[in-house]
């Protein structure tokens, strides 16, 4: 174990001290994929954090959509700044997943039905945000509106290295949320929860409770992750930020890293947003399409073959080995 | 205040609108009820076959009556495809890899129709009359689209009736296990249901294409919709999709008069969450 805390402490030296490698022209691209890779990493762990106790959800962009827009708004109209516009988005946020939570929980909406509802949800965000196209610019999207000059009040910054250590610190906090939930006696609950809801009930477990929680935990965080995606990009879209597209990649990136484990969605994550630029790189845009067609076919490929994640997979072949050495003596 | 001339059109072509999309909820259903699937790129099936059709008819000028045979055929190829090639290697995993494997389908198919055909939206010009009736104008192709769509649905009926398949079609989706002691191969059976799935995207491909043109992301449009169809009427209930197919439709037809098209999907989909909260299992269900 000692050696593997080593690792990580090296790990996160490098990821700190990144940002002072000279790395010439490359230096903003760089950044910006590993800025994306933070902040998806957050939201595919928020969204992890329902996913591994069963609570399948295919309408992430719900919540996504719903933090981004609500800071962006009232930040354009209001010149709200995003601090507070963020407090707001994660009240709202809080309030629409109780208002999916509660009666999903109380009339047992589970597996597929879960995820279908919770799809609709999605669906019905991004359809909302397209019909009010006279505030929310409809589904050409809404430019942040800019501040003119670097402000930590609008939360806007010419040099991506703000965002970078910010990204990053975002990242290290979705994994301590992680790392807390699965300490907790919380965990069990869940996991008694999702194995089957009436046992756990007759042993004295809370369901609704605890399954509002965990939604209203995992909601608000990716709502903020929506939003500090909102801030960098500085343009919002109800198809890059609510409806099913979005709300399919996230479940794709942490089921394809591994939604069980603590690096799951990060290692997921970084994988699919690593090809998908790489694609992107190689096909440019000569042959549109093709880069999304080839990271559609690794996708199947991958979840016929890699079941249990990319992570969870070389987790368990890692673990596997040391074990039957010290099991040969006694069979021997 | 609308004119109710305007209010009976949108009922008349919900109506209409409702046939082709029960035609898509029962294929999307019978796969769900005998393979216990669901397939999420289904409806980016059928916009594969509205291509077949679109190139076949409009391009290389075939009749239109061939041309949604092929669409036919080749949507029980696609079905046939999918499954030996995409579930059958996953059929014993996690319900979520088996949502994902068809959602990584959906990413395929909509991103390779993108790289062939471009985001261009290309439809299939028939000189078709338009009715007219009390004031009201109704389009021809969307009564023949419905009038085909309820013979298939009835001849979907009667293969599932009175044909040795079809039987056995009925019986794997009641007890999957029973099934297999009685002696017949579900395997032939999963195949032959995603074939007639398949089939049944085949025409609904050929029924649409003369009504709307078709895009990459056509099954984005029509795909969240036919799921919810689906579960409305609960998932496996032939009947149920049927019903709630009308109802949806005719919720989205007049929302979409009243308010806007967007705003008739919104309160489609608002209604349906309320509807599974309330009749968790669908519209007929009896209550356990």
């Amino acid at each position: 174990m000692s050696a593997g805390r080593v690792g990580v402490g090296v790990l996160l030296a490098a990821l700190v001290a990144a940002p002072f490698v000279p790395m010439g022209g490359m230096r903003q691209y760089i950044f910006h994929v590993l800025i994306q890779i933070f902040v998806w990493s957050f939201i595919g762990g928020a969204w992890a954090l329902m996913g591994r106790f069963g609570l399948v959800s295919l309408g992430h962009g719900a919540f996504l959509g719903l933090g981004a827009y609500t800071t962006t708004l009232l930040w354009n109209f209001f010149g709200l700044t995003p601090w507070l516009g963020a407090l707001v988005a994660v009240v709202l946020t809080a309030a629409l997943a109780v208002i999916v939570a509660y009666p999903c929980s109380r009339f047992q909406v589970i597996g597929h039905y879960f995820g279908l509802v919770t799809l609709a949800v999605g669906e019905v965000v991004r359809l909302l945000i397209i019909a009010e196209r006279d505030w929310t610019g409809g589904s050409l999207g809404l430019t942040v509106r800019p501040a003119g000059a670097d402000s930590l009040v609008a939360v806007q910054f010419a040099d991506k290295r703000v965002f970078y250590y910010a990204a990053l610190v975002l990242w290290a906090l979705g994994l301590w949320v992680w790392h807390r939930v699965d300490r907790s006696m919380a965990r069990s609950a869940m996991e008694a929860i999702g194995e089957d809801e009436t046992a756990a009930a007759s042993v004295g477990i809370h369901v609704t409770r605890f399954k509002i929680a965990i939604t209203v935990l995992s909601a608000v965080l990716t709502a903020v992750g929506g939003i500090a995606y909102a801030q960098y990009i500085a343009y919002v879209n109800p198809d890059t930020l609510a409806g099913i597209g979005v709300s399919l990649r996230i479940v794709f990136a942490v089921v394809l890293g591994g939604m069980y484990a603590l690096l799951g969605p990060t290692v997921g994550t970084a994988l699919t947003i690593a090809l998908a630029e790489v694609l992107r790189v190689v096909f440019g845009i000569t042959y549109v399409g093709m880069a999304e067609t080839i990271y559609g076919l690794l996708l199947i490929v991958f979840i016929i073959f890699l079941p249990s994640g990319i992570y969870g997979s070389v987790r368990d072949l890692l673990r596997r080995r040391p074990r039957s050495q010290p099991a040969a003596p006694v069979t021997a | 205040m609308i004119d109710p001339i305007f209010l009976a059109e949108a009922a008349v072509n919900g109506l209409l609108l409702g046939g082709v999309l029960a035609l898509l909820a029962l294929g999307l259903n019978l796969i769900f009820g005998v393979i216990d699937i669901v397939w999420i790129a289904y409806v980016d099936l059928v916009m594969i076959c509205m291509y077949a059709v679109y190139f076949l008819v409009q391009v290389y000028g075939w009749p239109i009556w061939i041309g949604s045979l092929a669409s036919v055929g080749l949507g029980a190829l696609l079905g046939i495809a999918v499954h030996v090639l995409i579930i059958s290697p996953i059929l014993g995993s996690a319900p979520v890899n088996q949502l994902l494997a068809t959602g990584g389908l959906l990413f395929f198919l909509q991103s390779f129709a993108t790289f062939l055909w471009t985001t261009d939206h290309r439809s299939v010009r028939l000189t078709l009359p338009t009715l007219e009736y009390g004031g009201m104008f109704l389009s021809f192709a969307r009564l023949v689209a419905f009038a085909v769509a309820l013979l298939v649905m009835l001849g979907l009926f009667l293969f599932l009736r009175h044909t040795y398949i079809g039987t056995a079609i009925r019986a794997v989706s009641q007890d999957r296990e029973a099934m297999a002691l009685m002696g017949a191969n579900p395997r032939t059976v999963y195949v032959v249901t995603s074939a007639v799935g398949g089939a049944l995207a085949g025409v609904a491909a050929a029924l649409l294409i003369i009504q709307y043109s078709v895009h990459p992301f056509f099954g984005a449009a029509f795909g969240p919709l036919t799921f919810m169809i689906c579960v409305l009427g609960g998932l496996g209930n032939m009947i149920g999709a049927f019903v709630a197919a009308f109802i949806m439709s005719e919720i989205i037809s007049i929302g979409g008069v009243v308010w806007s098209t967007e705003m008739g999907y919104v309160i489609a989909f608002v209604i349906f969450i309320i509807m599974i909260f309330v009749r968790p299992g669908g519209l007929f269900a009896r209550r356990a």
